[in-house]
């Protein structure tokens, strides 16, 4: 609560809520043009740049004390390693040896 | 007197100050640490579909390209509009609770009831249509005339994550019911006016979570 008592912030919240309004219809314009494996990109960058403006503005961690982003990045790193190990995990199935390989008699070798 | 007895008094005065804070700002503190950390327990909640919705989109991706064209990418477009909306109408009513405009507090807590109920509305058009078209999670897919087989995957994601976030979205109009009674009946001040702040903060959470949902399942391509 560093913020001036009295003071309203409503101008900076409306700037906040046209600027994510503005996004979300780039965002949807940007589905509409294939940009082959760069869609997904896109979306996920603009999705993360709006949810980083909700999280400053409108929950206030700009003003906040640093422990309540601390947790709250904190939670988010977690997720970013739950994920990369799984997306780690699925998408080298088929690239990496088996461990186990199935036992199989060697057929005969002809003379 | 001594600045302890004062300290008392002025702490025994105060209605909406706990006995085991020493003053307002420790327990507002106190109060959104506590909230911070519910938060992450919902990031991880939800992040357990998103992380299965991201593997087994990589595993079956033409199933799950060939089934988002069957979601309404204006209806997925125009409940965004409506709950970045009402993060504003929120994070208003936080603000003028701050500023000790009681009345203010009031109308825009209604409007985010408003538009969160706008919301849902728009939900229940959308999942009526995909009743009547048998598009539904799992075992209870019926949707005739399909080239890609296993869309039904991507329909219990849908409804899966759509689902638990609309629940949120029903503990979040039942929150900000309990802070417009509140705010009503003039608890709320400059001094204190935690609980409006908090239910914020969770209102927020609940529209970080769309922000994320609404690409993911109407834009993948």
């Amino acid at each position: 609560m560093s913020a001036p008592a009295q003071a309203s912030e409503g101008k900076t919240y409306s700037k906040v809520l046209l600027a994510l309004f503005a996004l979300t219809v780039i965002t949807v314009l940007a589905a509409s043009v294939d940009f082959g494996s760069g869609n997904a990109v896109i979306a996920l960058v603009i999705a993360s740049v709006k949810a980083s403006l909700v999280a400053l503005f409108f929950m206030h961690l700009r003003h906040e004390k640093s422990m309540n982003a601390i947790i709250f990045v904190s939670g988010l790193l977690f997720l970013g390693v739950f994920l990369t190990l799984c997306v780690i995990d699925t998408d080298t199935r088929d690239v990496i040896r088996p461990a186990n390989p199935p036992r199989v008699a060697a057929p005969a070798r002809p003379r | 007197m001594s600045d302890a007895t004062a300290a008392l008094e002025q702490h025994g005065n105060d209605p909406f100050l706990q006995h085991h804070f020493s003053n307002q700002q420790q327990q507002a503190d106190a109060g959104k640490i506590g909230m911070w950390l519910f938060l992450v327990t919902e990031i991880l909640l939800f992040g357990g579909l998103f992380v299965g919705f991201a593997i087994m989109q990589s595993l079956h991706r033409e199933a799950f390209m060939q089934a988002h064209h069957h979601l309404d990418r204006s209806l997925g477009f125009l409940n965004t509009l409506v709950l970045l909306s009402s993060s504003f109408t929120m994070v208003m009513a936080v603000d003028s609770a701050r500023t000790n405009r009681r009345k203010r507090t009031a109308v825009w807590l209604i409007l985010t009831l408003v538009f969160a109920g706008v919301f849902l509305g728009v939900k229940y058009v959308e999942y009526s249509h995909k009743f009547a078209e048998g598009l539904l999670p799992g075992n209870y897919y019926h949707h005739p005339g399909d080239t890609v087989p296993g869309q039904f995957m991507f329909f219990s994601f849908y409804f899966m994550m759509t689902g638990l976030h609309g629940i949120h979205i029903l503990a979040g109009m039942a929150a900000i019911g309990w802070a417009l009674r509140r705010s009503l009946r003039g608890d709320f001040s400059g001094k204190y006016y935690t609980p409006v702040d908090l239910v914020g903060l969770y209102w927020h959470l609940v529209d970080l979570i769309w922000i994320y949902l609404f690409p993911l399942l109407y834009l993948i391509r």
